[in-house]
């Protein structure tokens, strides 16, 4: 055996067995490291700050400054993360094999609550990087909302950004009218201390507005499948843009701001999560199962008892649903909307991420949103040519794997928290 | 009472009339054939039982319950199990997911529980599992459960679909062509198949074919169809020197 390959059958034989809080500990340890280190030693490489994205930034702005910012991402991150990953391998797989035997809920909180520990501490170097996860969190969301019924239902629907729209306005408006100052809607009703814990009613009415217009979109498009539904929900996106622009209560195209900033890392972190866990338990259930089999052919589901009607129905409004909640995060997060941001280019990040991640797939949707953010920051420089690139990439994506990266694959939550089996050492 | 009764079933395609006053009475326990060339109507007669289209004129009653005006998934839930003839399997599906998705009917949970994963979800998803895999091991594909339907064997493909039928445990049974496109020796298990089903889950079976063969083996009655009407109906000796059927078949003699 030469060399090179037994590096990597031992590597892999070493890392093939690190459970998930493994990793996570390691992350913790990377980002501990970083903010205690991070400015001394980007100052000591000559680097002007802490690099935001793990340098992805920097390549096409300072090219110059990019070694450094390869040495720096080695030694901070990787070096941190492989060492404690890969010598805590068998505690951490015992610790995790002893959670195992306790409720699931106990391990998903302490790796959920570990992850947002290291969210926190990563984020609190730099705004942008606060402003970039927030902006993913929200983009997961609706990722993965639009995949309940583009990729788990089999329909093509564009009407998300109208979604989006109609869930950012309600809950702007609610939090305006009833707990803040503002121009629209003059002196809030109730006192501004109570807004922060009503947030997610606001948030929970914006979602029930989109799922409202998901009902307005489903009924007349019951009957057409495919292209027509495609049709009827971009003309859907449109009318809502419209009306918007046309509204002067809320704005019209002049838009809403002064949204209170309540769109915190730990508020948006919960609302994702929360998203993730129900989308999934709903889609590996066997009333989500339908979903799939209404999907696969309709006829065939409606002989085996599934009320496909209902089953459609539920999709879409449910899919909406968390387009709507994904809106209100938007909407005070950047404290300031108007209906043309939720336009035809919205609907193209949003298909880009969902199509590039995977149809059908949870862990998909989450890697799209994620790499799609990621690469539409490091390409920024370029400006409009970012919007060549990305579009050629997913043409690539298109070619080569049809459904996309990580398509038809479900998420087991047991599974991925669990330990990691030894592999036998060659 | 019959277990299911047509009663004058007539269907107009536009001007075309796809079946003729079609009457039918199947008991409980009893396996009937149907049999006929291709286009006489057949697979048109099992959409309009099923709800998939509605008779034009005529009843359709399941144990003294009319059927007509009901969805099909509503009349599937009252047990009325059918299969296809190019079997629409869900082709991104594995084995095991089609057969605990024919539970649909079955389930007490509702969207909540679906969606947050309550105490009744799980109590619901471990017995459809465990009924799913059960019907799974009947049919002989219980090795399959974790693959894609499109990956199996056509004769496995066909029990998939039976599995999947019987899932949501009908009292009759309509088997649209089972042995389509089967060889002989598949031909002949299936006829152990369909006579196993029938006696451990005492399901009533009406099943259409091509192959004389296999209604003579299974069915102590049938009926031909031509042009939408049935032309004979008897025991399946009967049926078979009937000269109208051999006609419909082989076609009459004085060709001019």
């Amino acid at each position: 055996m030469s060399g090179r390959s037994f590096m990597i059958t031992h590597a892999k034989s070493i890392y093939g067995s690190v459970p998930l809080i493994g990793w996570l500990v390691g992350m913790l340890l990377a980002v501990l490291t970083e903010s205690f280190f991070g400015n001394t030693l980007a100052y000591a490489l000559y680097l002007p700050k802490v690099p935001a994205l793990f340098g992805l930034t920097i390549v096409l702005k300072q090219p110059s400054l990019f070694p450094a910012t390869v040495f720096y991402v080695l030694l901070i991150y990787c070096l941190p993360i492989f060492a404690v990953a890969g010598l805590t391998a068998t505690w951490a797989n015992r610790f995790a094999a002893a959670m195992e035997k306790l409720p699931l809920w106990f391990s998903a909180i302490i790796h959920i609550g570990v992850l947002y520990l290291v969210l926190h501490l990563w984020t609190d170097l730099s705004d942008y990087r606060l402003q970039i996860s927030k902006l993913t969190m929200i983009a997961v969301m609706l990722t993965l909302s639009i995949n309940v019924i583009n990729g788990y239902m089999g329909e093509f629907s564009c009407s998300h950004p109208g979604f989006m729209a109609l869930g950012a306005y309600a809950s702007s408006t609610f939090s305006l009218a009833l707990f803040h100052q503002d121009r629209l809607f003059g002196t809030p009703l109730l006192p501004e201390f109570l807004g922060p814990y009503m947030f997610p009613m606001g948030l929970l009415l914006g979602g029930a507005a989109a799922s409202l217009g998901a009902m307005v979109v489903a009924i007349p498009s019951f009957r057409t499948r495919g292209d027509y539904l495609a049709i009827i929900s971009l003309a859907f996106m449109f009318i809502v843009k419209s009306v918007l622009e046309n509204l002067e209560v809320v704005g019209g195209a002049r838009g809403m701001g002064g949204q209170p900033h309540w769109a915190t890392l730990p508020a948006v972190f919960i609302g994702m999560t929360v998203c993730i866990g129900v989308i999934n338990n709903f889609v590996n259930s066997t009333m989500g199962k339908a979903l799939n089999a209404v999907r696969d052919n309709e006829a065939a589901a409606e002989a085996m008892t599934v009320n496909t009607r209902r089953t459609k129905m539920t999709a879409f409004m449910f899919g909406a649903f968390w387009a709507g909640v994904a809106g209100g995060f938007y909407a005070h997060e950047l404290r300031y909307i108007n209906p043309s941001s939720f336009g035809i280019q919205m609907l193209a990040e949003i298909l880009a991420m969902v199509y590039f991640g995977g149809l059908n797939s949870v862990v998909g949707s989450v890697v799209g949103a994620l790499s799609i953010q990621m690469l539409s920051e490091a390409l920024r420089p370029l400006e409009l040519f970012k919007w060549i690139i990305i579009p050629l990439l997913l043409i690539l994506v298109m070619i080569f794997r049809p459904t996309g990266l990580i398509a038809f694959r479900e998420f087991n939550i047991r599974k991925t928290f669990g330990p990691k089996v030894l592999k036998k050492r060659i | 009472m019959a277990l299911l009764q047509v009663d004058r079933m007539t269907h107009y395609f536009g001007g075309l009339q796809a079946v003729g006053s079609y009457s039918l009475r199947i008991n409980p326990g009893e396996i009937h054939g149907l049999i006929g060339p291709n286009g006489a109507g057949k697979t048109t007669v099992f959409n309009l039982i099923t709800g998939i289209h509605t008779p034009t004129e005529g009843g359709v009653f399941l144990e003294g319950r009319r059927l007509i005006g009901l969805r099909p998934h509503q009349i599937a839930a009252l047990g009325l199990g059918r299969t296809f003839q190019n079997m629409l399997l869900w082709r991104h599906m594995t084995v095991l997911e089609h057969v605990k998705v024919a539970h649909y009917a079955q389930i007490n949970y509702g969207l909540l529980s679906a969606l947050l994963g309550s105490h009744r979800r799980y109590a619901d998803e471990a017995f459809i599992e465990k009924n799913s895999l059960h019907l799974l091991d009947i049919f002989d594909v219980a090795h399959y459960a974790d693959q894609l339907v499109a990956n199996l064997p056509y004769g496995a493909q066909r029990r998939v679909e039976m599995a999947r039928a019987m899932a949501i445990r009908p009292k009759i049974l309509l088997l649209d062509e089972p042995t389509a496109g089967m060889t002989t020796e598949e031909m002949i298990q299936m006829i152990g198949i369909v006579r196993k089903i029938h006696e451990q889950f005492k399901v009533a079976i009406l099943l259409i074919e091509h192959r004389l063969k296999f209604v003579m083996e299974l069915c102590r009655f049938v009926q031909a169809l031509v042009f939408g009407k049935v032309i004979a109906e008897g025991t399946p000796e009967e049926i078979r020197s009937n000269p109208k059927v051999i006609e419909a078949y082989l076609g009459s003699e004085d060709v001019s």
